[in-house]
């Protein structure tokens, strides 16, 4: 088997998923790429179940970027090791995830194994802890390529250069024999994007990419990203706290707080007509340098903690540190739904039609 | 990776300085290789020239270099106790010891990593319950109770229960008498020193590895191999085990460096005559000339091993290797 020059052109995987044909999932091409539905996620604790995620729904379209915004534990995560079914045993997993019209929760082992890495990709925060330090990055991502479809090791080898090179390392031939550990921040994390576009997958989902990397690098592994997403076609899942990094490459943004949805829209809807008070208290507290007078202002903060994932508060869950919230009231008591305001465009506020967005965005004046 | 070796070498070598000296000082201040004299009727002459005969009367650093200079050639003198040449009673004792540390390490080593990692991949199952029990019944048995309770119930009682000639399992040296090589009547002689050395070790190995393995099962990396589309058995003992093997190897090689000088008990109860039974015998009689090469040679294997510790630490890891 050879591979063509060009990398857009990237050899199907379809063919090579299931040399035996015995794990092989039937897929229906012309249904959704990836739809999420009703996804709860549990974990038992001393303490009682801890509400990782709590009925998320939401779709990705082909060939698009779906960015997932929110503090640490709002779930990102866990919602992302569900969809490959990666979650621990005891995980109490509720809900669908349904890829090209079939549902991956609860599949076998097997099943799941030809799915990720070829189907559904996915690239980790620290690139350093999540490359194996004991073999070369080349053999690395060869054994992605190796595990999913038989090849001659001199094909997967030039394809691994191939990469590497599509990835833009430089020298691929000779640092495709390095170790991780030689390899700079940036550089494996681009090794780390190599690695999962090696079979052209249809989804990639990158959970934090930038975060451990200079602003700089993320610049750089955003630029990747981006590029790679152009040439093939793949959709991606970009899970961030930082809404300037999905500003910049995600079509549709989804913003998570204490594992439930808070908001779904696209980017200039999310940006520009925020409806959710979290929302607006995360554009808020983006250094902005535009807004003149930097030195007066206090960053914009939003109040309190987020709360614990097994004592969630009862009705919306962002009541405490909301300013917009009635208590007591609706906020406390009721928990919002998730609904439609607008075309493709959800949030979960019983005031999203009537919120002073100037008000809830306006910087707090500086108090010493 | 060669400049890493070299390194270690050289500091090895005033470790090997400073411990043979300070054995041979110790064993000097100890034990009069003279005592056996005291009885005769012309004592203080006898001592006196054998005194003169062996340079005890000169300071110890003197002595200590002669004895070093003559050791290095190999000529480690003649026993107090046997009157044969140390160099040929240490080497031959060397041989029987190095063949029981074998087996019991590779026996060993396998029940650990495959208990250590059976563990980590099924925590707390009963299976994992019951090692993690059993390996803490194996480090409180003392080696000379388990020794003898291993000769009662699995050599002689074995033996009575089925009316045989002979019992299945030997508890006295590693042959029978004219027979050599590597046979049936070598394995029923080594079966029983072999398991009470192994319920020695295989405890401790085995919570180690079983420590290094949930360690590097809940690692990014073994994440990023399953989203790979990886198999499990195969992220499992590629990704995960050569990673937890690293640090077992390094406590391994630790571990067998004092086990050279360590088996006293275990060689003692089964009548093989290996470097502790040696050491013991020789103990018991004051034997001053075996005592300082055989505290030495045990000195030595020690530090050989940590040297091999290292070693093997950077061959097994490649970020020690190359910096």
């Amino acid at each position: 088997m050879t591979f063509d020059d060009d990398p857009t052109s990237l050899q199907p995987v379809e063919s090579a998923i299931s040399p035996n044909g015995s794990r092989s999932l039937s897929f229906d091409p012309g249904a959704p790429l990836l739809e999420v539905e009703h996804l709860s996620v549990e974990f038992p604790s001393d303490d009682g179940p801890v509400h990782a995620v709590d009925d998320v729904s939401f779709t990705v379209a082909a060939n698009e970027v779906l960015g997932i915004v929110g503090e640490s534990g709002s779930g990102k995560t866990v919602t992302s090791m569900a969809i490959l079914g990666l979650l621990p045993k005891r995980a109490r997993v509720r809900g669908a995830v349904r890829f090209r019209g079939v549902d991956l929760i609860g599949r076998k082992e097997k099943e799941m194994q030809a799915i990720r890495g070829a189907r559904i990709a996915m690239i980790f925060q620290d690139a350093l802890a999540s490359l194996n330090p004991v073999f070369k990055v080349g053999d690395q991502i060869g054994e992605a390529i190796s595990v999913h479809r038989k090849l001659p090791d001199r094909a997967v080898r030039d394809r691994v250069v191939e990469l590497l090179d599509l990835v833009g390392i430089p020298q691929p031939r000779q640092r495709a024999d390095q170790y991780p550990h030689e390899y700079s921040g940036g550089m494996r994390q681009r090794a780390m994007i190599a690695m999962s576009i090696a079979n052209d997958p249809d989804i990639l989902i990158a959970d934090e990419p930038t975060t451990a990397l200079d602003v700089t690098i993320q610049a750089q592994v955003l630029e990747v990203l981006e590029r790679i997403q152009e040439r093939t076609d793949s959709s991606i899942l970009l899970i961030t706290h930082d809404l300037g990094v999905v500003a910049g490459v995600a079509d549709r943004v989804m913003v998570m707080y204490a594992g439930r949805q808070a908001e779904l829209g696209s980017v200039d809807e999310i940006f520009y007509d925020s409806r959710h008070p979290y929302t607006l208290g995360l554009l808020a507290s983006l250094p902005r340098l535009d807004r003149g007078g930097a030195r007066s202002q206090r960053l914009h903060r939003i109040k309190g903690q987020p709360p614990s994932l097994i004592f969630v508060p009862p009705g919306c869950p962002f009541h405490p540190r909301c300013p917009a919230a009635e208590v007591p009231g609706r906020c406390n008591t009721e928990r919002p739904a998730f609904r439609e305001i607008g075309a493709d465009h959800r949030s979960a506020c019983h005031f999203a039609e009537d919120l002073d967005r100037e008000q809830l965005l306006a910087p707090e004046p500086a108090t010493s | 990776m060669l400049t890493y070796i070299t390194r270690r070498v050289l500091y090895s070598i005033p470790v090997i300085f400073v411990a043979s000296f300070l054995l041979f000082a110790f064993v000097r201040a100890t034990f009069d290789p003279t005592a056996h004299l005291r009885a005769s009727r012309t004592a203080a002459e006898a001592i006196k020239s054998e005194r003169k005969r062996l340079n005890l009367d000169k300071p110890t650093v003197v002595q200590y270099s002669d004895w070093l200079k003559k050791f290095v050639r190999g000529d480690w003198g003649t026993s107090e106790r046997t009157h044969e040449r140390v160099f040929a009673m240490i080497r031959r004792s060397l041989w029987v010891t190095t063949q029981l540390i074998f087996w019991g390490v590779l026996v060993s080593a396998l029940l650990a990593i495959a208990m250590g990692v059976y563990s980590a991949v099924r925590q707390y199952s009963a299976l994992d319950y019951t090692l993690t029990g059993l390996s803490f019944v194996a480090l409180a048995m003392p080696p000379f109770w388990f020794g003898l309770i291993a000769i009662q119930f699995l050599s002689a009682d074995l033996k009575n229960v089925f009316h045989l000639q002979e019992p299945l399992f030997y508890s006295i040296g590693l042959h029978k008498p004219g027979v050599t090589g590597l046979n049936v009547d070598y394995l029923r002689h080594l079966a029983l020193p072999v398991m009470t050395l192994t319920v020695q070790i295989v405890a401790g190995w085995g919570r180690y590895q079983r420590a290094a393995m949930l360690d590097v099962m809940s690692a990014d990396y073994v994440r990023t191999a399953r989203a790979k589309g990886v198999p499990r058995r195969r992220v499992i003992f590629k990704h995960a085990l050569r990673n937890a093997l690293i640090p077992l190897v390094t406590v391994m090689a630790l571990d067998i460096g004092v086990l050279f000088g360590g088996l006293i008990i275990t060689e003692t109860i089964f009548s093989i005559p290996g470097m502790g039974r040696l050491f013991f015998d020789s103990l018991l009689r004051g034997d001053a000339t075996v005592l300082v090469s055989w505290t030495v040679v045990t000195a030595l294997f020690i530090v050989l091993f940590n040297l091999l510790a290292d070693v093997a630490y950077g061959w097994l890891d490649p970020r020690i290797r190359f910096s």
